[in-house]
């Protein structure tokens, strides 16, 4: 026996633990400061494998952090600006109460502010960590760029993000490093590929936002004020790997141009000359003035068998990747007035088109509706006086699915007035075993370089329906084939039934030969039939553990047929709907 | 004068008297005081002679104003002065300069308002100074107020009481490469981080125009709407638009972007690993069934002829007969290749057991139903084992009456009716027995009474000497079943929940086997003796390895019901359970003569052919004696013979 009573929660996992509250003591900050210092810092709530350990035998619901970020919080100099800001708002309330105005002036001119910059390096310790992270700054500095001066947070960072978001846009342009593009019901999202790091995010379309009053817009706020600064070092640096100049200029020889234009529309220069960057039409200024850009070429190196094929495939996805950055190179587009100017010019500048829009719209148009060389005008309106000859009238979607599908797609769908084809996902990408709707096994056709005529298409979705008809009906009789044997079955069943009521009703039996049916074996099915028993035997011998699993893991994979099944299903009924309709119209 | 001047000028309305006074010199010396204090008095002040102005005597009433008003012409312009009490009348030069005051234009009518302006300080460089006043020595030197004041702020500046004005930077230049240096120092600390997930990327039923199987249905839309916003499977409801004209703006595209905030700084993160298995390599790798052959694998004969369920089944120890007891009172003999019925015994009681010696030179058997055991002797074998049953039963015949009347147990000879049917003995018991079963030398006879009260629950009777006795003299709880060893002196007893076994030779017991079971319905014995598999109402079949430990050695939960049955084979290695969910599993357990290899136990056939009556299904089963054949028998009143 002897030494000391070891007590309980004083070791191991209860000690690395700290609940909010505690934490919150420890550093001696009120919750909105925790919060905000949490926010900057991303200190976020760790869940314990073992809950009851850490609450010390307790089962209330608590939120963990762990002792060491909160130790690390100790030491943050952010907290003592925190106190700062404290000071200066007593200050500032006393002032006020007294009515010494000049004492106001002079604490609102020196009022606390802080810099994140160290904070972002701890966070992101590389560019590349900084890159990964940089989906939802992007996503809410587009969503605060939208924002009108309604007082829900500063004009100067509304300014602020917007700022930033046209200096991103700019370089996804002059990189051409866009992928994706998608039209939701949400709004818009666009997926890049900057520095090998997949990068989405998602514009709202643009209408003026009904604020929601359960949204507390200091946190949305105190996330923004991160973001902002992410975002711009992340600028400034992709800005320098392009030899661009940061803070962006345009082209010298290009920004003469527009200046004349409206020199007067605006009243300070350096807005108009933000509202010339946003409209993404002209180039920007390098800081060395490069010629054309170097075709990357993959080098050849020796290699054998297995890396030998990944290497043809990487040069052949390479390939690819860079027919479609010159997806729209040559094209000449001109916007009506009532598509999404914004959302189109990035994705054919992003594409090497051309583009322009009415001069009344916004500022920066290049060209006139008049311009005889203008090859896609793209409107969204039911019908239009007045149509040039030589250019094609198409919806703006057209251009989506072009960027998705990687190949200029047929116009004649998209023509004006007429009903456009459905708008798929590009994110999805279909599994063995999923739903694929038809229009998504149409476009990978397109993509493979086969050419199908409309005709030829109804006719082949003909064929396959009848085919589809056959295998139904075949498959019905292989269901009857089955049940003609059970039916035998039960008939002999029956059979043997009479007869041993007969005998035993002491009748003499009637002896009748029938002659016998020779019964065909399929020896494939039997197989099968066999290894089905084989498997199901050996389910039956599997531990409860993985019996657990298995069942969960078989549950999921029917779940998901099933969906894809209804998801057919769904399709057919409304292909059949629809095919009747035509059918009633033709008569 | 000088007073007077300024009260003219001041207020207009003590003008009048002023004037007055310059007139009569009646003066008031009081001074510019409310007349009210002089209104208990008869005076209202002094003269400038000291002496006394007197209130005129009669003061004018109403009457005497409104007549004054009526008849007067001069009241109009007649004043009443309070301080000396008399009227005064104003001359028309007083009137005129009243009507210009109250005009607002100066009282002097020589007085021209508009006179040209004489601009001293103008445009064009006078010769001349306006004043030649030699300047002030403090415009020369600095104010030393001033100096107070700045050297307050200096001051308040060098105790950072004050802080000069900030220089307020544009934000352009803010920025710079602030990953110019990458230093490892701080990447140490990252060991812990868990990155946030990423907000999964949107499908098909998020596009503004989805294709049409992507929209939802009424039926759909309903549950939808009826279900709590955290349940549903999507967040929103996939809405189509013709053009993307019409997309209007998304209400909760904040809301979500709110979310995803409060998620990353609120929400718990927990690493969680997850599996990524193949779930055919979960499946265990079992030998084929094919390779275990022989085992029973189709139905080939029905035995029918019972009219209530059978409960109980055996077969002979040739493999040429089969007895079956059934609820409808008879116990019936088949032979095993025709399924003939050989014949029927009626024995006027639902049959809860039967029993086939195991010796193969006797042909008898026992039966089990309401308080009696019966045995039979069927003659269905050659007149050798005939005679030597025959001389089996009568051997104690002789050295009759048994000795010791144990008193609860009787025997007596059957009689009659029942001795041409073949019943040869009755052994009478003081409760209903459920169970008989056969010592495997034919011999010994035990029954089982299954009563949770009393000690007297198992009996073993010895047929040679008509002898019962009891072997337990205390209750260890409900019996379900008994059994012999098949070689040595062991007796197994299953209760409820574990399985005793005693060494009938020292009287003791040696072990007790836990089931891990609710309710023991059923119990076989491998006739090595060195396992034992036990079924039991909650679906399992435990198989127990006696060398290993009491507990079982292999689970087994292949029935979806309870399991009313099971049997080991005598010479193959295999065993069979049989459940209400009318299903016979047939396994194959090898055991090995090697003590360090564990028995390996493969299913390898589901049998199903009874039909379910009344939530029941198979209710015992049986193997034949040589050949790999399991019988089974039903509450549809059947027994099915599987090969």
């Amino acid at each position: 026996m002897g030494g000391l009573q070891k007590k309980k929660f004083e070791r191991g996992s209860a000690t690395n633990y700290i609940t909010r509250n505690r934490a919150r003591k420890k550093l001696q900050l009120s919750l909105p400061d925790f919060r905000r210092l949490c926010i900057l810092k991303g200190i976020y709530p760790h869940e314990p494998k073992h809950k009851k350990k850490v609450n010390k035998g307790s089962t209330a619901p608590r939120t963990f952090y762990l002792l060491k970020d909160i130790r690390f919080l100790l030491h943050e100099p952010i907290v003592g600006k925190f106190r700062e800001y404290k000071i200066f708002v007593r200050k500032l309330k006393k002032a006020y109460g007294k009515t010494e105005w000049s004492a106001v002036e002079r604490l609102r001119e020196n009022k606390p502010t802080y810099k994140l910059d160290h904070i972002i390096k701890e966070r992101y310790p590389t560019f590349i960590d900084a890159l990964r992270d940089i989906d939802d700054a992007l996503c809410m500095c587009f969503l605060f760029s939208t924002f009108a001066r309604t007082g829900k947070c500063h004009v100067q960072t509304i300014q602020l993000c917007k700022r930033l978001t046209v200096e991103w846009m700019n370089y996804v342009i002059t990189s051409r490093s866009l992928r994706k593009v998608f039209l939701s019901i949400k709004g818009i999202y666009y997926q890049a590929e900057v520095m090998g790091q997949l990068i989405t995010w998602v514009v709202p379309y643009q209408f003026s936002h009904d604020h929601p009053v359960d949204v507390d817009y200091r946190v949305m706020a105190t996330f923004t004020e991160l973001y902002t600064t992410l975002l711009g070092f992340v600028n400034f640096r992709l800005y320098n790997s392009l030899n661009l100049v940061y803070p962006p200029k345009l082209d010298s020889n290009a920004e003469s141009e527009p200046k004349e234009e409206s020199e007067d529309d605006y009243a300070m220069n350096s807005e108009s000359y933000l509202e010339k960057l946003s409209a993404l039409s002209a180039s920007l200024a390098r800081v060395v003035s490069s010629a054309e850009e170097e075709e990357a070429q993959l080098d050849h190196f020796p290699t054998e068998g297995e890396d030998m094929e990944k290497m043809e495939a990487r040069e052949k996805e390479l390939k690819q990747q860079e027919a479609q950055k010159k997806l729209f190179e040559g094209l000449k587009f001109y916007l009506n007035r009532e598509v999404p100017r914004e959302s189109l010019a990035f994705i054919i500048r992003c594409f090497g088109g051309q583009v322009s829009w009415d001069k009344s719209v916004c500022i920066g148009s290049t060209y006139e509706m008049t311009d005889e060389t203008i090859t896609h005008h793209i409107i969204d309106r039911p019908s239009v006086d007045k149509q040039y000859i030589n250019r094609y009238y198409i919806q703006p979607q057209w251009v989506y699915d072009c960027v998705n599908a990687k190949v200029l797609l047929p116009v004649e769908d998209y023509f004006l007035g007429v009903t456009l084809p459905p708008h798929l996902s590009p994110f999805v990408e279909e599994k063995e075993g999923d739903y694929v709707p038809p229009e998504k096994l149409k476009i990978m056709a397109l993509q493979r370089g086969e050419k199908t005529g409309n005709e030829q298409e109804e006719e082949e979705e003909e064929e396959e329906e009848e085919e589809e008809e056959e295998e139904q009906e075949e498959e019905e009789e292989d269901d009857n084939g089955d049940e003609e044997d059970d039916e035998e079955e039960v008939a002999e069943e029956k059979n043997l039934k009479k007869m041993e009521e007969q005998r035993s009703q002491g009748k003499s039996l009637q002896v009748k030969v029938t002659p016998g049916k020779l019964k065909v074996e399929n020896k494939a099915r039997l197989e099968q039939e066999e290894k089905a028993e084989e498997k199901r035997l050996a389910i039956m011998m599997m531990k409860k553990k993985e019996k657990y699993l298995y069942d969960k893991i078989m549950f999921g994979k029917k779940r998901k047929v099933r969906e894809a099944n209804k998801l057919a299903a769904k399709r057919k009924a409304h292909d059949d709907a629809e095919k009747a309709k035509k059918k009633k119209a033709r008569k | 004068r000088l007073e007077a001047s300024g009260s003219h000028r001041s207020r207009p309305s003590s003008v009048l008297c002023v004037m007055h006074l310059e007139y009569k010199d009646i003066r008031n010396t009081v001074g510019n005081i409310p007349v009210e204090w002089y209104k208990d008095f008869p005076h209202i002040g002094y003269n400038l002679d000291g002496k006394k102005i007197y209130k005129p005597i009669r003061n004018k009433d109403e009457l005497d104003d409104f007549l004054d008003k009526m008849e007067n012409p001069e009241y109009w312009r007649t004043v009443h002065d309070k301080q000396t009490g008399s009227d005064i009348v104003l001359s028309d030069d007083q009137v005129e300069l009243v009507n210009r005051l109250q005009r607002g234009q100066f009282g002097d009518v020589n007085f021209n308002e508009y006179e040209p302006m004489v601009e001293f300080f103008s445009s064009d460089v006078m010769i001349h100074p306006i004043t030649n006043r030699p300047a002030d020595k403090r415009s020369f030197i600095p104010s030393l107020t001033e100096k107070e004041k700045v050297s307050k702020l200096v001051h308040a500046i060098k105790m950072g009481w004050l802080k000069p004005r900030r220089v307020e930077d544009d934000g352009r230049g803010r920025y710079y490469d602030l990953w110019a240096s990458e230093d490892s120092s701080i990447l140490a600390r990252h060991r812990m981080h868990l990155p946030a997930p990423k907000i999964p990327l949107p499908g098909h039923h998020e596009s503004y125009n989805p294709p049409p199987e992507y929209l939802f249905t009424d039926e759909e839309r309903a549950l939808w709407e009826q279900q709590d916003p955290g349940d549903r499977k999507l967040p929103f409801v996939p809405r189509k638009y013709s053009s993307l004209r019409q997309v209007p703006a998304f209400s909760h595209f904040i809301h979500e972007r709110f979310e995803r905030c409060l998620d990353l700084y609120l929400c718990p993160r927990q690493r969680k690993m997850r599996v990524n298995v193949n779930p055919e390599d979960l499946i265990p790798q079992l030998p084929k069934p094919k390779d275990l052959q022989p085992f029973p694998t189709t139905q080939s004969l029905v035995y029918r002829g019972h009219s209530g369920l059978v409960r109980s089944i055996s077969v002979s120890p040739s493999g040429q007969w089969l007895a079956s007891g059934s609820d409808d009172g008879s116990v019936r003999f088949w032979e095993v290749c025709s399924s003939r019925c050989m014949k029927m015994v009626q024995v006027g009681g639902a049959v809860k057991s039967v029993a086939w010696n195991p010796n193969p030179s006797v042909c008898l058997l026992a039966v089990a139903l309401d308080s009696v055991v019966l045995i039979l002797s069927p003659s269905l074998a050659d007149k050798q084992v005939i005679l030597s049953s025959e001389r089996l039963l009568s051997a104690q015949q002789e050295g009759e009456e048994p000795a010791e009347g144990n008193g609860s147990v009787v025997w007596s000879e059957a009689e009659g009716e029942e001795l041409n049917q073949g019943v040869r003995l009755k052994i009478q018991h003081p409760k209903a027995v459920h169970q008989v079963v056969w010592h495997a030398k034919g011999d010994y006879l035990a029954s089982v009474m299954p009563d949770n009260t009393s000690h007297l629950q198992v009996y073993i009777h010895q047929l040679s000497r008509r002898r019962s006795q009891n072997p337990f003299s205390r209750n260890k709880g409900l019996v379900q079943c008994v059994s012999f060893h098949p070689i040595r002196p062991y007796f197994f007893v299953a209760t409820q929940r574990s399985i005793r076994i005693y060494n009938l030779v020292k009287q003791e017991m040696t072990k007790k086997l836990q089931a891990n079971s609710k309710w023991i319905s059923s119990m076989a014995v491998h006739p090595g003796g060195d396992h034992v598999i036990c079924g039991s109402y909650d679906c399992k079949l435990s198989w127990f390895d006696l060398d290993l430990s009491t507990k079982p050695y292999k689970m087994l939960r292949h029935h979806k019901k309870a399991v009313r049955g099971v049997a080991y084979h005598r010479l193959y290695p295999l065993f069979a359970s049989a459940s209400d969910d009318g299903s016979v599993i047939v396994c194959h357990g090898t055991v090995y003569n090697d003590l360090l290899q564990n028995p390996l136990i493969v299913p390898v056939k589901v049998l199903r052919g009874h039909v379910m009556t009344h939530d029941l299904g198979v209710l015992d089963v049986t193997f034949h004696p040589t050949q790999p054949w399991v019988f089974s028998s039903g509450a549809d009143a059947t027994i099915r013979l599987f090969t």
